[in-house]
């Protein structure tokens, strides 16, 4: 748009060097003046651009608000937050105690932690510390292929291999549809995010404190888990408070491996619902605009958006409180 | 730390025999776990392999051409991805042709415009922030906005806004990193023989950080390809047989009709929802592969 405005004046620019520019005339026929009209029609373009993604928040949270009021007017607020009954399609009985979702979400970010933490961070450390760069470089591009892997195919993989051929066997008591498997699906999903973003906050730690360790006879393990680790906290801690976060709004996996049914979770191998698949199993039917059902799909989602905004600002502020500055 | 007194007592000798047995012991420990966390890490590889060989092994007899050909079906063995692969397609070409232009913009304005000011600052961690909402919140984002107040309804269109909403913040970060690398001098150089500020990010910065902004922009796409619960909140239609004409006709994409297979109960639907699972990922390698071939070939012709 900007372009065809300042396009005249480019090509004299570029082609014409700086020393045979004529000195400045009573007459400007140099065009500068549409120039600068082009110049600031551009700056408004861009500035709008950028603008969008406040309009995004901003959009957000009226549709939730909105709807969440609305639903809380019908239901209690306090009932929501502390029921632990969800049985939002039981006609007659209806009860709308988030609790029940809540723990379910919470459960599968838990134990889905239990893989991706250790594993994540291991690999970190091994990609970091130990790895030559030839053997970075053909470890590397797997981590990045499995983060690649939509969630979808992992919600298939849990429920077609993870449930019957793995669980089953080990567990015969599991559910066809379980939280564990659910959960393992999800520590899989974002293991890679915990060891590329802790590989990175390893990396930063300079080299000078490795060479002081190694100098004082320390072995690699010694210098990795009791130098460059604790060195690198704030971002290791970021890095896995954003799983925690990317496994509480993860939805497929969760919708499709660890059933409908709604109780607050005690057993992982038996199925409970959570928050996100609650969403999902709403839409797979038919749901009615404007009933309680469909305004209590945006009270869970608000409740869901202020779960992982938080995570996500606690994570940055970690990050920025306790960075270990070096020189 | 070993080297022995000669002539030293025998207690000397006898800590640095423990010394010596410690330092055994700690290499040893080294040597394990030298071993442990290259397992670690290569259970990565393990679980993409063991994930794919399940996949092919269940999906590989129902691939044919006419699975996506024909439309989706009551019957496994008449049923097709048609009406899924083109809307994915539908929705995908939309969904780039709006959050491109706009994810660049944004990016340029951030990195080349913006004064260092708390409102910048205010955008910077406000994108931050959007890019870590889960998807399924933009579904509801979708289907409130677009989908109800803007009265759309359930169409191609409102998938692709969501979808484009969804991507911008990946977008705009990837763009201003690859914005970001391009050295100062470049812009100097261009400043110095009296180019505006817009001139400049039009015909070398921009030029310059190509490569990284498009490598990014794919990424962010082939993600977007994958995403499925926004598309189920906003409106994606679960049964579609006909061929998508218009902006503003209902739609079902690849994820949703693998989602929609996956559910069902009958063997015959999971084996054709692993053939629907193979398409995906294949459109995704593919899309994965020229960002990587790009990448490699801006690093190649780097010019700084």
């Amino acid at each position: 748009m900007g372009e065809g405005l300042a396009g005249e004046a480019t090509g004299q620019v570029s082609s014409v060097p700086a020393r045979a520019r004529p000195p400045a005339q009573p007459f400007d026929l140099s065009g500068a003046e549409r120039r600068d009209l082009g110049e600031r029609l551009v700056g408004i373009v861009l500035f709008a651009c950028a603008a969008i993604s406040v309009l995004t928040t901003v959009g957000i949270l009226f549709i939730l608000l909105e709807r969440a009021i609305e639903f809380f007017a019908e239901v209690s607020i306090i009932d929501f937050l502390t029921g632990t009954q969800w049985t939002p399609l039981f006609k007659g009985q209806e009860s709308f105690g988030v609790l029940a979702l809540v723990s379910a979400t919470l459960m599968i970010g838990a134990l889905s932690m239990l893989v991706a933490i250790p594993l994540g961070l291991m690999s970190a450390i091994y990609l970091s510390e130990y790895a030559r760069p030839g053997v970075r470089a053909v470890l590397k591009p797997f981590l990045e292929l499995l983060a690649g892997i939509p969630t979808i195919v992992y919600g298939y993989f849990a429920l077609t291999f993870i449930t019957p051929e793995v669980l089953k066997p080990l567990f015969p008591e599991t559910k066809p549809f379980n939280v564990l498997s659910a959960s393992i699906a999800v520590g899989i999903m974002v293991l890679p995010m915990v060891a590329s973003l802790s590989e990175d906050a390893l990396r930063a730690v300079p080299r000078s404190l490795r060479e002081g360790a190694y100098a004082v006879g320390a072995t690699k393990f010694e210098v990795s888990t009791r130098v460059i680790v604790p060195a690198a906290l704030s971002g290791i801690v970021a890095s896995i408070i954003l799983a925690v976060s990317r496994a509480i709004g993860e939805t497929m996996i969760v919708a499709i491996a660890s059933g409908s049914r709604a109780q607050v979770a005690k057993d992982p191998l038996d199925g409970a619902q959570a928050m996100t698949g609650y969403i999902v199993q709403v839409f797979s039917g038919d749901v009615v605009s404007g009933s309680v059902v469909y305004k209590s799909l945006f009270a869970v989602g608000l409740l869901l958006f202020a779960m992982t905004l938080l995570m996500n600002i606690f994570s940055q502020w970690v990050v920025t409180r306790f960075r270990e500055v070096y020189q | 730390m070993s080297a022995s007194v000669p002539g030293a007592a025998a207690s000397v000798e006898k800590t640095q025999l423990a010394q010596t047995r410690r330092l055994a012991a700690r290499q040893t420990v080294a040597r394990v776990f030298n071993v442990v966390f290259l397992l670690a890490t290569c259970f990565a590889i393990f679980a993409l392999a063991v994930l794919l060989w399940t996949i092919v092994g269940r999906g590989w007899d129902w691939l044919s051409w006419d699975l996506i050909t024909r439309m989706p079906s009551r019957k496994a063995e008449q049923s097709g991805l048609n009406s899924a692969v083109l809307g994915t397609i539908w929705v995908i070409s939309l969904t780039s042709l709006i959050a491109f232009p706009l994810g660049v913009g944004a990016a340029i304005y951030l990195e080349e415009y913006a004064p260092p000011s708390r409102w910048t600052k205010i955008l910077q961690v406000n994108i931050a922030n959007l890019s870590g909402v889960p998807s399924v919140v933009y579904g509801l984002l979708g289907l409130g906005i677009f989908a109800e107040m803007l009265h759309l309804g359930r169409v191609i269109l409102v998938g692709a806004l969501t979808m484009a909403v969804l991507s911008l913040p990946v977008i705009i970060i990837a763009s201003q990193e690859a914005i970001r690398a391009v050295p100062w001098s470049l812009r100097e150089a261009a400043f110095g023989v009296g180019a505006t500020k817009w001139q400049v990010a039009r015909h070398h910065v921009l030029p310059a950080a190509f490569p990284g902004i498009l490598t990014g922009t794919i990424l962010a796409i082939s993600r977007a390809i994958g995403e499925t619960a926004p598309l189920l909140v906003a409106g994606a239609s679960a049964y579609v047989a006909t061929r998508p004409d218009s902006f503003f006709d209902s739609y079902t994409t690849l994820p949703i009709q693998i989602y929609n297979w996956t559910a069902l109960p009958q063997k015959e639907f999971r084996s054709l929802a692993a053939a629907g699972i193979i398409v995906l990922l294949l459109l995704l390698l593919t899309m994965n592969s020229v960002a990587i071939i790009l990448r490699q070939r801006a690093t190649r012709k780097a010019r700084w």
